[in-house]
């Protein structure tokens, strides 16, 4: 059996809705037949169909809905139909959604699905990644998984959490990522736990979301080429960021890149590196570094999209750089 | 508009006229309370010249109670009558706004933020128009539950004001309650002023009412100075609401009383302008006592009850803790040590509804 990403968080929502009476969907164009701007419903929505429901195209009150049902009870799904329109519902999701815990000390258990990053001329409004404006903010918890596996538990892990979950997952995976063996028997991890995908002793290469197969690329051309063993960090969740994990790497290796799909600016990368030189600075044999997307918006054409980020030969030059620091 | 469909029990017009009255009360002990720098910090915001349609909804509405979820209210900053009305307890409103630890927020909100979703009371947030669109989701929650069967729903209610109308949020909000046919009643002071800015610069429509048909839900409208004609008119929508017949948009015609908070004191609003508006608690006043529904002495009688229990709530208040900084637990999720901790999906399932952290 072959089981895509986008598979893998449809069978995720499908095991959720049949376990779980409060779970229900709601976003645009999700219900059947449609099934979804990328096909996520498609199949299970035939079998939910009043709880997979459409919304109008109204991000900020598909929150608020989710909120309040939330609130009430339920374990809501909201699927925007791409992450850039989440600035929509940005009051709702950092004002409402995130301090209401705070506030009350009730949870308020949604989950967002936001599928994110660049696709092929896409441009500017269709390949953001909104992890620096809604991980900044307390309250929320964003994820991004970037394997089959993950996919299907950390959606699960998702919805039984309390908190507010943006739940990132990225658009070049959904059909291109495939596993041969059923995510429901891949092992699971803590949902805010980082994965070491690939152990190295020369360099600490930090990332997230579908830049870790970039990452892993490198690296293996960076043994190959160099004898040069690059430890691979998937964050997994961005926020509460996984300290430990990092820091410990950071500690047998004495070097660090990050390698991110997001702009430069007050991002996760730079938290990274913040963290990494606060509490890992004695530790370090070279500056931490960081390789992320140029600093503008995201171009249509391909030619330029893909000069503004981060790829494998990018990554290695940089940790070439690092290590020979 | 709306003809009301029911007559008037005189025991609702004067239980009415005695939550406008509390609503004042209270609200002048606040206003005090702000003067004397006995609240901390910010400001206070008062819902005077709109308790008669405020305190309409919240008689309205049923509270939950043992084996009944219970109506839903959001209530925003001008609808102190409607709280009391609902059911929100004094002490409430006295611990949240002198930002007590024992209050419903615990100090980590104040003032008209205020909410308790075990009385089904949703805290506002300040960004106007979000809570229609969170009312609809418990709402529709409800629904998806199959708890909303037959002629007698719980209803869900919230209020805005003529400058809130303005917002997207609201837009959104209402147009999504309209989809579902949802029993959601929302309120609109039409209250002339947001702010420091008059209607003119606020909406270009002829009469904000219009926009119900627009879309898609019924529209009510009444005189918000009016007592009688609120609590009817707001009855009628509550009851449409409640009978299946969708959302229910009541726009009341009323002038704010007071600053936009106190620390506002709302020198924009003329002479002329405040001429042309009756206070709703005076004249309805006046005229239950030219009808003999009530004495001068009852309401002298009902304020100095009112003003005793302000007294001991605001005193109770004052002698209980504050927040301390070095017992706060000081984390925004719910869930802690994501990174070390599986989720148990299992008891999270089957759990009824989500847990709650202890108060203090």
């Amino acid at each position: 059996m072959s089981v895509r990403y986008v598979d893998a968080i449809r069978l995720a929502l499908g095991d959720a809705l049949e376990r779980d009476p409060r779970v229900f969907c709601y976003g645009q164009d999700i219900a059947a037949p449609f099934g979804g701007a990328f096909k996520v419903t498609k199949g299970i929505a035939e079998r939910y169909p009043s709880r997979i429901i459409n919304s109008p195209i109204s991000e900020d009150a598909m929150t608020g809905v989710a909120i309040g049902a939330a609130l009430d009870g339920m374990r809501p799904v909201i699927e925007f139909q791409f992450a850039d329109f989440a600035s929509i519902a940005f009051n709702q999701l950092v004002n409402h959604a995130a301090t209401t815990y705070w506030r009350t000390g009730r949870p308020c258990p949604i989950t967002a699905r936001l599928p994110v990053g660049g696709t092929k001329g896409a441009g500017p409004f269709h390949c953001q990644m909104p992890e620096a404006w809604l991980a900044h903010h307390p309250g929320l918890v964003v994820v991004f998984p970037a394997t089959v596996a993950d996919a299907y538990h950390m959606l699960l892990d998702a919805i039984a959490c309390d908190d507010p979950v943006m739940f990132c997952e990225h658009k070049n995976l959904y059909n291109h990522l495939k596993d041969q063996a059923d995510p429901r028997d891949a092992p699971r991890l803590p949902l805010g736990a980082a994965a070491i995908r690939r152990h190295g002793t020369d360099c600490t290469l930090v990332s997230y979301s579908a830049m870790v197969h970039t990452c892993l690329a490198a690296a293996n051309d960076l043994a190959r080429e160099h004898g040069i063993e690059v430890e691979v960090i998937d964050l997994r969740c961005v926020r509460p960021l996984d300290a430990e994990a990092i820091l410990e790497s950071v500690g047998h290796t004495g070097r660090v890149v990050v390698a991110t799909e997001d702009w430069p600016w007050g991002s996760v990368a730079s938290e990274v590196l913040a963290l990494v030189t606060d509490r890992a600075f004695h530790y370090l044999d070279a500056p931490p570094a960081r390789l992320c997307a140029r600093d503008v918006p995201i171009p249509s054409h391909p030619a330029l999209q893909a000069a503004c980020v981060p790829d494998a030969e990018r990554i290695i030059a940089k940790v070439l750089e690092t290590v020979s620091y | 508009m709306n003809k009301p469909i029911h007559k008037l029990a005189p025991a609702l017009r004067v239980a009415h006229l005695r939550w406008m009255i509390r609503a004042r009360l209270v609200d002048e002990r606040l206003a005090a309370l702000y003067r004397q720098g006995a609240i901390p910090g910010g400001s206070v915001f008062l819902g005077k010249g709109q308790e008669a349609f405020s305190a309409a909804l919240g008689m309205h509405l049923r509270p939950p109670a043992p084996g009944r979820r219970g109506d839903v209210f959001a209530p925003l900053i001008r609808d102190l009558a409607g709280r009391l009305a609902f059911g929100e307890p004094l002490i409430e409103v006295a611990r949240t706004h002198l930002m007590r630890r024992t209050g419903v927020m615990r100090g980590r909100d104040g003032n008209i933020h205020r909410g308790d979703l075990d009385r089904n009371i949703l805290p506002m947030i300040s960004h106007l128009g979000a809570m229609p669109a969170a009312v609809a989701g418990m709402l529709l929650a409800r629904k998806l539950r199959g708890e909303q069967a037959g002629a007698d729903m719980d209803v869900g209610a919230t209020a805005i004001g003529d400058g809130g109308m303005q917002t997207g949020a609201l837009h959104e909000g209402l147009n999504v309650a309209a989809v579902e046919k949802l029993p959601l009643v929302l309120l609109v002071a039409d209250n002339q002023v947001s702010y420091s800015t008059f209607s003119e610069r606020t909406y270009a429509c002829a009469d904000l009412m219009d926009r119900a048909i627009g879309y898609g839900v019924r529209g009510h409208r009444c005189d918000g100075t009016d007592a009688d004609a609120c609590l009817a008119t707001v009855g009628d929508a509550v009851k449409r609401a409640r009978a299946g017949e969708g959302p229910q948009m009541v726009v009341a015609t009323l002038l704010r009383g007071a600053g936009h908070g106190e620390h506002d004191d709302a020198s924009y609003v003329t002479v002329e302008m405040r001429s042309r508006f009756n206070d709703c608690l005076s004249v309805q006043e006046r005229r239950l006592i030219v009808e003999k529904l009530v004495s001068e002495a009852d309401i002298i009688g009902w304020r100095n009850e009112v003003t005793a229990e302000i007294n001991i709530a605001v005193a109770q208040a004052q002698g209980e803790a504050e927040p301390d900084p070095a017992q706060e637990d000081w984390s925004a999720w719910s869930s802690r040590d994501l990174a070390r901790t599986l989720i148990d999906r299992a008891s999270s399932a089957t759990a009824g509804t989500t847990a709650t952290e202890k108060k203090p």
